[in-house]
């Protein structure tokens, strides 16, 4: 798994490309945490190019999505492919996380 | 040809026992002693449920051939849950799975935080963890909130748990781990054995019975659940499981949140006071904030945004509120400045009047603080679960036998489990009558509160069979409450010469009898051998215990009261025997002795028959035959193979009783 992150105007985009399961989750738990202490907790994860997903990946993301309200601010996801959709559905967990269409739109409204 | 036997005596028991049942409750019952006969036939019926879900468990008996070989790129980690055992029996434990054969991770999950075990573990290269500090002033959950904390900080496929005792075999998991080729399968359960035991186990520690029989038969039945040590879970059916979990958990304390916020407003509003306006704009604003939140809610939009808009809308009229009041603060500040109300103090420093103080008391300050009441009902509109230390809780905590509930909502979501008969670890059982009660009760309790929580004849998902096996382990600790009428009977006789049954005609025997002995011969081949009756005379000699289970268990999920901290009495440190352990059970034994003398008595008098005191003395010397193995336990002094040097004997077995210490409830 590619986690890369970039701070645009008024929020966080980080990218993880491939396969965020059990053995990636952690390093994508460090890297929102890192990003929140840097002062951003606004955060976009685009999954444009992750291809699977399993429950860990989803149980780092709630972590992540704590993380980021904690500092006050909100995690977002956007780009979402069919398997990761199919996980969200499965675990209901598309119940708490909206999947933006892209990055850009997710804080698009605030 | 086992299965078939078995079988045909199942039919037999379920025949036999609905016809003694059933006459019984039609035909015998003794209306002139309802008090006594109508607790003996639902004793009795009891007992015929019993063992009908026995049989239908034993229906299924699984023998399931070696599975085949692990994928050898599976992840391991082995998690050694301890919280103050000795540190040598821990190391003893971990570096026996350090040395499991297939490739894994070895980690000490200590909840005891203790320096010396993190230096021990690191000098042998092995993991290290404790609580992080999300966990600071939550709820900790004893045993599944370790484990819990340990998962977020893994990543192994797989897990093997262990309590700190429980030594491994070198091949557990190629052993185990050939079940889970088949996608679907998320628990291997293998045999709690426990090596400190003597053959005659005189505190029925080895259940031969359960690691035998009655998991091969619920794993028939695809229902063979977690026992909590020497099992093998799948991360990903765990973590689903916590997902779920936490949308359902999430979704519901939104819903309360938004009730509870009606209520907050329209307190805050009476007690506003109508010269603010500006306080009844705020709250109209944190009502259509929360209407909308509903709305939204009903309209299934994702809990994350809903909670998001609601807090930022509720914060932002707060806000105005509080710089509105903040200037009119300072207005009237001004306002009290034009009346030249600073006086130089001794001191120099410039204080306030006694009637500038006055008027400033008479502002009305409580709308705030009804505000900051809503505010409060609405901090709880979060996804973030700030009840908990994270948010994902993949191991159940409903109950402090977090094991059984996991297996049961595991089962509900479609996973299937594998019950492994082969002893591949080694234990160590309580050595004294006190810890080992302090166990049963902590096990029964917990199986209640799963009961009563989350019945399995109820829960969504599970298969018809899984329900009943599951009810059926629940079932076998109501025990008690029949035990206390099986002990109550023959005495009521004996003393009084009441019969709960009309007469003891040839009608109850050919009717009793029969059923009796089908009933024993089925233990018998079910068990094909293994010793049973140890477990038949504690599951009666108990009752005191399974009675206590129920109704703590009851208070607790009912009444919300703590389940009571089962600490063993202090005075084994003396060394002699307790017999206070046992008082409920010396009480019940001197009143079957006296009966039996008085019914002896009254025969040789005259005043009662020769059938019904036979019968009834035979009862009695059952039920003194059932309850002498307590003696045997509370006389027991440990086991003698091993350790023969006193000190570390009972050093290990007051580890052990920590061991298994109760949960923080």
């Amino acid at each position: 798994m590619d986690l890369s992150y970039e701070v645009k105007d008024s929020y966080a985009e980080i990218t993880a490309a491939g396969r965020l399961n059990m053995v990636s989750a952690p390093k994508l738990r460090e890297l929102v945490a890192e990003v929140v202490a840097a002062g951003t907790s606004r955060i976009v994860i685009n999954l444009q190019e992750t291809a699977f997903m399993d429950s860990s990946g989803l149980g780092a993301l709630i972590g992540c999505l704590k993380a980021a309200r904690q500092a006050g601010g909100d995690l977002r996801i956007a780009a979402v492919q069919p398997q990761v959709q199919m996980v969200l559905g499965l675990t209901s967990m598309d119940k708490v996380l909206t999947s933006y269409p892209s990055a850009a739109e997710a804080f698009g409204d605030d | 040809m086992r299965p078939f036997w078995v079988r045909l005596v199942v039919v037999l028991t379920v025949l036999t026992g609905v016809n003694y049942i059933a006459w019984r409750w039609l035909a015998s019952l003794n209306w002139d002693a309802w008090w006594i006969a109508v607790p003996l036939v639902i004793a009795e019926t009891y007992s015929l449920i019993d063992v009908m879900l026995f049989g239908m468990t034993v229906w299924r008996l699984k023998t399931r051939t070696p599975p085949s070989p692990a994928p050898a790129d599976a992840t391991v980690d082995v998690f050694i849950t301890t919280y103050n055992e000795p540190l040598d029996l821990v190391m003893t434990t971990a570096l026996a799975a350090q040395k499991i054969r297939h490739p894994h991770s070895t980690w000490i999950l200590d909840d005891g935080d203790r320096p010396k075990l993190r230096d021990l573990a690191a000098a042998h290269g092995l993991g290290y963890v404790t609580r992080s500090a999300a966990w600071s002033g939550m709820p900790r959950h004893a045993k599944a909130g370790n484990l819990n904390n340990a998962l977020m900080m893994t990543s192994g496929e797989f897990l093997l748990i262990l309590d700190a005792d429980q030594i491994p075999e070198p091949d557990i998991l190629d052993n185990t781990l050939g079940y889970f080729n088949n996608r679907r399968v998320a628990l291997v359960q293998t045999p709690q054995y426990f090596s400190n035991v003597p053959a005659d186990d005189p505190l029925g520690s080895q259940a031969p019975l359960f690691y035998g029989p009655i998991q091969q038969g619920k794993d028939g039945w695809n229902a063979a659940f977690f026992c909590g040590s020497n099992a093998v879970l799948r991360r990903e059916a765990l973590m689903q499981l916590g997902l779920v979990g936490y949308v359902k958990e999430t979704e519901k304390s939104i819903r309360r949140a938004l009730s509870a916020s009606q209520a907050a407003i329209r307190k805050a509003r009476k007690a506003a006071s109508s010269e603010s306006p500006l306080l009844q704009q705020t709250l109209d604003e944190v009502e259509a904030a929360t209407q909308e939140a509903r709305r939204r809610l009903d309209a299934g939009e994702s809990l994350s945004e809903i909670t998001y808009r609601a807090r930022r809308r509720v914060d932002q009229a707060v806000q105005s509120l509080v710089l509105a009041d903040v200037s009119a603060l300072q207005a009237d500040l001004e306002e009290i400045a034009a009346m030249s109300p600073v006086e130089v103090g001794d001191a120099g420093v410039p204080v306030v009047t006694d009637d500038a103080v006055q008027r400033m008391a008479a502002r009305d300050w409580s709308p705030l603080g009804a505000i900051e009441s809503v505010q409060a009902v609405l901090d709880a509109l979060s996804v973030e679960r700030t009840d908990e230390a994270q948010p994902v809780m993949p191991l159940a905590t409903i109950s402090v036998t977090e094991d059984m509930a996991t297996a049961m909502r595991l089962h509900a979501m479609g996973w299937q489990s594998v019950y492994h008969h082969e002893v591949l670890a080694y234990g160590l059982a309580p050595e004294d009558i006190g810890t080992m009660l302090t166990q049963r009760l902590r096990w029964a309790q917990g199986t209640m509160q799963v009961f009563l929580r989350e019945n399995p004849l109820v829960q969504r998902g599970l298969k018809f069979g899984q329900r009943l096996m599951y009810f059926a382990t629940m079932w076998t600790y109501l025990s008690g409450f029949a035990a206390v009428v099986y002990f109550a009977a023959p005495i009521v006789y004996l003393l009084f010469g009441i019969l709960p049954v009309t007469s003891l005609s040839t009608d109850f025997f050919v009717r009793f009898i029969p059923f009796m002995v089908v009933n024993q011969l089925l233990f018998a081949i079910a068990g094909k051998g293994i010793p049973t009756w140890r477990g038949q005379q504690y599951s009666l000699a108990l009752f005191p215990t399974w009675i206590k289970a129920c109704t703590t268990a009851a208070r607790n999920v009912w009444l919300g009261r703590p389940l009571g901290f089962a600490v063993t009495p202090k005075d084994r440190q003396s060394g002699g025997p307790r017999w206070s352990l046992i008082r409920p059970q010396i009480a019940v034994s001197v009143l079957l002795v006296v009966a039996a003398v008085v019914g002896i008595g009254r025969l040789v008098a005259g005043m009662s028959e020769p059938v019904g005191t036979l019968v009834n003395v035979l009862w009695v010397v059952f039920d003194l035959v059932v309850m002498s193995i307590l003696v045997r336990a509370v006389l027991y002094r440990g086991y003698p193979a091993g350790d023969s040097d006193d000190e570390t004997d009972s050093s290990t077995e007051s580890s052990k009783e920590r061991a298994i210490r109760g949960p923080e409830l």
